[in-house]
Parts: C-alpha cells; sequence; structure tokens
C-alpha cells in the first residue's frame, strides 16, 4: 500500500535539544493512527513535521508522494489551509467570530464566497449536535461545544488528513467519548486519515493502530514493516 | 501458575537449592505472601517430573538442602515463551505481569519490549471494546466502560513501569 503521509528518518532540534531524533511514521488514505507517548517524548513535533508546520532538520516528510520539507513556506501554508485539517488541545476558535463563522473560516480563506461558505457550515451544526450554536462566540460555549465546533472547522473543507493534537486533553470522560465518536465517525464517512497524538489509551483505542513515540524516535513502529 | 514459572526463571538466572529459591521468591515476588516451603518442594518435584529441571546432588550449600536444581533446554524454552507471550488483557494481571517484568530485568531480557507487546495486547482488545461501545446498546457500552477503565489501569502501570526499568533493573540484578 502506498502511504498518505509518511515520514523517514526525521531529526529536529530545538537549538541543543533533540526532539526528533530519526523518527518514521506512515498512514494510508483513511487510516486513523494514534501516535502515543510520555510527556516530551517528541509526538507533538511529529506532528508538526508531518503537517508542514516544522520543517525538520534531516529526513523526509512526504505527503501523496511529494516532499513537504522541500516546499516553501506558501506551498505548505496552501498545503495545510486546502489539504490539511487541525483540532488541537483547547479549541483555539477565533473568538471575535461567531461559530458559524469560525466553521466557514477555512472555506472563505480557499475562496469559497461567504453565502457558500456558511451554507456549508451549517450543515455541520447538526451533523455535531450543535444545532442553535452557530450565532454563539467561543466565551459563549462549553468546552465540549468549543471542540465540537473546532472539529467541524477542521473537517468543512473535507481534508484529506485530519492532525488532532490531544483533541479530548481538556475535556470530561464523557464529553471526550462524544468528541472522539463524531470524531472518528466523521472521518471514516469523508475517508480522511487522522493522525491522532495523544497520551491516552481511551483515545488512542479510537484509532486502527498505534504507535510509540519514545525519546525522539518511534519505538513501536507497528505497520513500518511493509 | 506463575509460581512454576518463577521458580523456573529464578533457576534459569543460576541452579539453586529449594531454599535459596523459596528466600528469592519471598524477597521479590512473595510480598507479604511467603511460599510455603512443601509448594516450592512439590512444584520442583513437577518441574522435574516433566523435564523442566533437574538435580545435582553436590552437597549443602548455605542451608540443609543437598539437592541442586538446573534447569533444562525445556525449561529455559518454557520460561523464553511466557516472557515473550503477551498475557491475555484482562482486568488486575499486574502480579503476573510484575512477576515477569522483574525477571526478564533478572535475566538481561529486554523487558521494555515485553511491556510494549503487553501495551500492543491491551490495545487491541481496548479497540474491540470502543467499538463495542460506539456500535452497541447502553448497556453494552457499560459493561465495555468497565473493562476499558481496568485495562487503562494496566496499562498506566505499565507506562509507569517502563518509565521506570532501569531503577528497578538496578535493584533486582545481583
Amino acid at each position: 500500500m502506498t502511504a498518505l503521509i509518511e515520514a523517514r528518518e526525521v531529526a529536529l532540534s530545538f537549538g541543543e535539544t533533540p526532539a526528533l531524533r530519526g523518527a518514521s511514521f506512515r498512514a494510508e488514505a483513511g487510516e486513523i493512527v494514534a501516535v502515543m507517548g510520555p510527556s516530551g517524548s517528541g509526538k507533538s513535533t511529529l506532528l508538526h513535521c508531518l503537517a508542514g508546520i516544522l520543517v525538520p532538520d534531516s529526513g523526509e516528510v512526504k505527503f501523496a508522494g511529494d516532499r513537504i520539507d522541500q516546499m516553501s513556506e506558501t506551498r505548505r501554508s496552501a498545503l495545510r489551509r486546502d489539504r490539511f485539517g487541525f483540532v488541537f488541545q483547547f479549541g483555539q476558535l477565533v473568538p471575535e467570530l461567531t461559530a458559524q463563522e469560525n466553521v466557514a473560516l477555512p472555506l472563505l480563506l480557499g475562496g469559497v464566497r461567504r453565502t457558500a461558505a456558511m451554507s456549508r457550515a451549517q450543515e455541520w451544526f447538526e451533523r455535531l449536535d450543535l444545532s442553535g450554536m452557530e450565532g454563539r462566540r467561543s466565551g459563549e460555549l462549553s468546552g465540549g461545544q468549543a471542540q465540537r465546533v473546532a472539529l467541524a472547522r477542521a473537517l468543512v473543507a473535507q481534508p484529506q488528513v485530519l492532525f488532532a493534537d490531544e483533541p479530548t486533553g481538556a475535556l470530561d470522560s464523557l464529553t471526550g467519548e462524544h468528541v472522539m465518536d463524531l470524531l472518528v465517525g466523521s472521518a471514516k464517512e469523508q475517508g480522511t486519515t487522522v493522525v491522532l497524538v495523544t497520551h491516552e489509551a481511551r483515545v488512542a483505542a479510537y484509532a486502527d493502530r498505534e504507535i510509540i513515540v519514545r525519546d525522539g524516535r518511534v519505538a513501536v513502529p507497528e505497520g513500518l514493516a511493509s | 501458575m506463575t509460581v512454576p514459572l518463577t521458580l523456573l526463571g529464578l533457576l534459569e538466572r543460576e541452579p539453586s537449592h529449594g531454599y535459596e529459591l523459596k528466600r528469592d521468591y519471598d524477597a521479590y515476588f512473595g510480598r507479604g505472601r511467603p511460599l510455603p516451603f512443601g509448594q516450592v518442594y512439590a512444584t520442583l518435584g513437577r518441574l522435574a517430573r516433566d523435564g523442566k529441571v533437574v538435580i545435582s546432588d553436590v552437597g549443602k550449600g548455605d542451608g540443609p538442602d543437598r539437592k541442586r536444581y538446573i534447569i533444562t533446554e525445556v525449561g529455559a524454552t518454557e520460561v523464553d515463551a511466557w516472557l515473550t507471550e503477551p498475557v491475555e488483557p484482562e482486568p488486575h494481571l499486574q502480579t503476573i505481569l510484575f512477576s515477569k517484568v522483574v525477571l526478564a530485568l533478572m535475566l538481561g531480557r529486554p523487558a521494555e519490549e515485553y511491556l510494549d507487546t503487553q501495551r500492543r495486547a491491551h490495545l487491541q482488545r481496548m479497540r474491540e471494546l470502543t467499538e463495542v461501545r460506539r456500535t452497541g446498546g447502553l448497556v453494552d457500552a457499560l459493561l465495555a466502560d468497565h473493562s476499558l477503565f481496568h485495562l487503562e489501569a494496566d496499562l498506566r502501570w505499565i507506562d509507569l513501569t517502563a518509565a521506570r526499568l532501569d531503577s528497578l533493573a538496578k535493584e533486582v540484578r545481583k
């Protein structure tokens, strides 16, 4: 099988401190892979390299066969906007915008006209049990609601890869499970590949498989055997 | 079930008298529940009958025993298989996992790899239970949740132990 997204022997240091020391990773189209490991092991740095947010010092990062690590910042930005979606621990919604405008944002940035963007954003409110929340701003949403809005924003442009970094880290168990049910259900429905960084086994159990990052390396490279 | 395998593991470290095995078992694995002498010798008798140990009559060590037990190839293979294979994931495995980790460290085996293998087995079971939660009714979901929380507790112990392997190795290696 061809990997949709792949890292090979990626190394990256912050100053004198190595964060990744030759980490390798691959995910097929539609696959959900959990990236686990202790705090400070490099799992979020690996996600940032895969997503083109950070450029590694050495090694290769490929998306659909193209070297992300060799792309210009402009091309990587376009890739992040058009092909990738992101959910972080804290929803990181734009506080000045309504929930619906937040969800529509990736479409608006991608050049979709406002009426069409708002209409497509609206569809996600029912899908993620958020009906009636469209006009609220982030300060008027609970943690679980804000995270579901963030999820809708990440998926509205139908990305090929969803990067989720501790998406339930700030939520209680029940709310976290609701968010994960929706995240996995929506990703599977759309055929979206998910790279899910988490230190929680219950969250990782939603994935098709897991890898363990330890000291900047992938310690349990299950799925790399091919 | 773990007593015969643990005694075999201790014998792989070095040939020993029965009382030495009891002393080491009680120190590392007994934890307030000493192994009765009768059980030690009965177990060693069965292991000898099954060809997993042989008896060498070499006189007294520090205690009254005359018999010294030596692990055979069959016994060593059984210890290796036990350490390498993950335990069927189910709640309350700490005793077995603890014994396997300590023995692996004593024998200079890759304890971290065993823990990784066990983690994979646990996560696979958790995946199955998560699917039951997602697709089943509320009763199924609640039953699956109970198992998931217990397996998660095991996994936390596995992670913590993995982080402390170096310190643990110093404590248990002779």
